[in-house]
């Protein structure tokens, strides 16, 4: 009897172990998984940001055909332009891309005056295009800071938790936020 | 939003759960009272490769038959920069987008996976749609094709097909008496041949039932889902308000093509026993469920 007893005893406790083994390489595999998604969804976020980068000279150009003398906004696109190719830190850059929707803000507020230049059809694409790119970068950063939340919630749960330090694998910071984009908007004329 | 997602899902999983349980009693009952047990698998094959062609090229086939044209950038630029962008918040590759030349408004995703997805949108719904109301419908379609609806209720029209199927030879083989050996008449009991003809009669409009609600939790969870991507769920319930008061029906879709569109394109006779019969939830409790989240 004890034999069997024991055999039985014996195949149980393999059947756990077995069982255990596989939950662990599932987590791990999750949590690759999500980790590899959220270094993916930043670059995307750097795809938009590129795009939008490149749209602008276009739209200046064609701003500056109608409202040459406004160069006061254009001085400010430029800026925000040169600040984006310099960042070095997450921060600054950051603020960079804050600072170039400002001065886009400002260019379109500026073109609205200008009633030949709004009928103009490739101002009116690029105004679709760089609308367009700034929901896109909005979207894309909606994305990875959903991907950081599925990846943070794992990590911190039981029992990934045990297994996440071990691994290397860190809790990720959410996108961001420009402090200044908090305040009250101020609205001057 | 979150809670309307997570019982949505539960809800489908339970049905389809039903769903198999039901076929795994249906053929238990076909193999204990007839001699060809070994029609089951047949039965099973057969449902599977009477979809499989649907299911492969159902992306070709809808839009042939929908008469429909791919978008391009100049002529629908908004379109297209709002499906990337939602393709975007959902983390999957840009759906192709196509536009059928019809004044109803109406919107489908087909396609068997997001690599292969495809949006449809009629001309309609671009003009009488704001562009939140039209972020929301795309929304919801992103979500259908991201969570592999498409695959799901083929799936399921599969599941349907087989309990049909297996009820059909059930019924046809007592009514000839051909299945029914003499070995078993002797040994088997009455009452499991009075069970399972009624279980043979009833079954396909059990599996009819169970598809239908299977697709209307799908329709309420892409309606969650998609309001989660817009993160603005009044979007949509204004696009279905709007979508639904319109009263012209879509002359592109017809009865095969009918449960794949946001609002069902078949303006048919409403009634007591609709609400259990349509592939859609009625549109009421559709916005009231949007605005609660």
């Amino acid at each position: 009897m004890v034999p069997i007893i024991s055999t039985f005893v014996l195949a149980v406790v393999l059947g756990i172990v077995v069982i255990f083994l596989f939950w662990i390489v599932y987590l791990y595999n999750r949590m690759v998984t999500l980790r590899n998604r959220i270094n993916n969804a930043w670059s995307q976020i750097d795809v938009q940001i590129r795009r939008r980068y490149d749209l602008i000279p276009n739209l200046v150009e064609t701003v500056k055909g109608y409202a040459a003398h406004e160069k006061e906004v254009f001085q400010k696109v430029t800026e925000a332009r040169a600040a984006m190719a310099s960042a070095t830190t997450v921060a600054e850059q950051a603020q960079a891309q804050n600072q170039i929707t400002q001065a886009l803000k400002s260019l379109f507020a500026v073109a609205e005056a200008y009633p030949q230049l709004k009928a103009n059809e490739n101002f009116m694409m690029l105004q679709e295009e760089l609308s367009g790119t700034e929901s896109k970068i909005a979207y894309a950063r909606q994305f990875y800071n959903d991907t950081v939340m599925a990846y943070n919630t794992l990590i911190q749960s039981f029992p990934a938790k045990m297994l996440a330090p071990p691994f290397g694998f860190m809790e990720r910071e959410y996108f961001p936020m420009d402090e200044s984009a908090r305040e009250p908007v101020k609205v001057q004329f | 939003m979150y809670e309307q997602i997570g019982s949505n899902i539960w809800r489908s999983r339970g049905l389809i759960a039903f769903f198999l349980a039901l076929i795994i009693g249906l053929g238990y009952l076909f193999a204990k009272t007839t001699d060809y047990p070994e029609i089951l698998p047949i039965a099973v094959i057969f449902a599977i490769l009477s979809s499989i062609g649907s299911y492969y090229y159902s992306d070709r086939i809808v839009l042939a038959m929908s008469r429909a044209r791919p978008a391009t950038r100049e002529e629908h630029a908004h379109l297209v920069n709002s499906v990337e962008g939602l393709a975007l918040a959902a983390g999957i590759p840009a759906p192709r987008i196509y536009v059928i030349d019809d004044s109803a408004p109406n919107a489908f995703a087909t396609g068997r996976d997001p690599n292969r997805a495809v949006i449809c949108v009629t001309t309609g719904l671009l003009e009488k749609l704001n562009r939140l109301e039209l972020e929301g419908v795309i929304g919801h379609e992103m979500a259908h094709i991201r969570d592999y609806d498409i695959r799901l209720v083929t799936l399921v029209a599969v599941l349907a097909g087989t309990a049909v199927l297996i009820s059909d030879w059930l019924l046809r083989s007592m009514w000839w008496g051909s299945g029914v050996s003499r070995r078993r008449r002797t040994g088997g009991s009455p009452i499991v041949l009075l069970v399972a003809i009624v279980a043979a009669i009833l079954a396909p409009l059990a599996a009819t039932l169970i598809q239908l609600a299977i697709s209307r939790s799908r329709e309420y969870l892409a309606d969650a889902q998609g309001a989660m991507l817009t993160r603005y769920p009044d979007g949509l319930a204004d696009a279905l308000e709007k979508i639904a008061a319109d009263t012209e029906p879509l002359e592109a879709a017809n009865k095969a093509t009918a449960h794949m569109y946001i609002v069902n394109p078949l303006k048919d006779i409403g009634g007591p026993l609709n609400a259990l019969f349509s592939t859609h939830p009625p549109i009421e409790e559709r916005v009231r469920r949007l605005h609660a989240m």
